[in-house]
């Protein structure tokens, strides 16, 4: 199922979006008032924030043209390094610049 | 029913204390949301609908990952999936502080949590732990997150509409580093990469053998039952 990209789609995507992210926010707080989340939920929840981070960029990195690639590596290092997101981004937009200027 | 009371609660003063702590912080805030809102010009969402999604979803994560499932269709079920997956670290953090808001009016309990976010519910769980009855920093540091992030997407709007080639620039790539600066800069912990690797394999067997944006759902769904299948993590284990 697929909306279009309209402004009616698009619009209609965001409530969707902005929907599932509360019952994100709330969900937590009206389970717990009734069952406790469990050890191994927690464990599937907090393997799954990442998981997904990594299963978006993965196409990326290998999809993606050199500049890209370099881009993710370059914010990689910085973010090891530093530990800062800010200057990791910025290393990466400039790598991917630099590199597709050259 | 003064001081000591185990009841939490909500007023105006602890909520403009919240903001005040917030603020500094927040200032990041606005540098993000101008990345947001170049990404999402550069992926075909207008001015208007980068502002809703920043007014109404308020997720950062989220709101990047959705950009990259945004084309000329937006395909549903993999937007609700990686939305609920990226954010269902929501859930840990509400029920974290559900003994606190347990206190408040049903009303209150619900509005309070729109506007949780990881700082500023860092900040209130802090303050919970302390004994803090006042729910102001989540309220108040969610009004600062909420207010800054929106400020800044205008920001990146308008800066954004004035740029014909995004990819010269490299601004294509702020999806992707910013999406893998969360990653890293998330739980330092090395028993994650067993997870991480099994959702990167995943992801990509679905893209080879399975339908168009299943990589996603597939990459999560590994990733999380490879980590619900780790042994429990020891206290004081590296």
């Amino acid at each position: 199922m697929t909306l279009p990209a309209s402004a009616a789609g698009a619009i209609a995507a965001i409530v969707i979006m902005a929907l599932v992210t509360y019952l994100t926010r709330a969900g937590g707080v009206f389970a717990m008032s009734r069952v406790p989340i469990g050890p191994r939920i927690e464990r599937f929840i907090n393997a799954m924030a990442g998981s997904v981070l990594v299963a978006v960029i993965t196409p990326m990195a290998i999809h993606g043209d050199w500049g890209a690639r370099l881009a993710l590596v370059a914010t990689l290092m910085v973010m090891l390094t530093l530990q800062k997101p800010l200057p990791a981004i910025t290393a990466g937009i400039v790598t991917a610049a630099l590199w597709r200027l050259w | 029913m003064t001081s000591r009371s185990q009841g939490a609660q909500l007023d105006l003063a602890g909520t403009l204390v919240g903001i005040r702590r917030m603020a500094p912080l927040s200032l990041f805030v606005v540098v993000f949301g101008l990345a947001f809102g170049v990404a999402a010009l550069s992926r075909g969402l207008s001015g208007l609908e980068a502002m809703l999604m920043s007014a109404l979803v308020f997720a950062g994560a989220s709101q990047f990952a959705a950009l990259e499932l945004w084309g000329p269709e937006i395909p549903l079920l993999p937007l609700i999936a990686t939305t609920f997956a990226i954010n269902a670290r929501h859930l840990l953090m509400g029920a974290a502080i559900q003994p606190w808001l347990a206190h408040l009016p049903p009303g209150q309990r619900y509005g309070s949590v729109m506007l949780m976010s990881d700082s500023n519910w860092a900040m209130a769980a802090a303050d919970h732990q302390k004994g803090e009855t006042n729910i102001g920093m989540l309220v108040g540091g969610g009004i600062a997150l909420w207010v800054t992030w929106l400020f800044g997407t205008l920001l990146g709007v308008v800066f954004g509409s004035g740029i014909q080639q995004p990819e010269r620039f490299g601004l294509d790539v702020i999806m992707g580093c910013f999406l893998l600066s969360m990653l890293v800069g998330g739980r330092r912990d090395l028993s994650m990469l067993l997870p991480w690797g099994a959702a990167a394999l995943a992801a990509l067997a679905a893209m080879a053998w399975l339908p168009t944006h299943s990589h996603v759902i597939v990459g999560a769904l590994a990733g999380g039952l490879a980590g619900m299948l780790l042994p429990p993590r020891k206290e004081g284990s590296p």
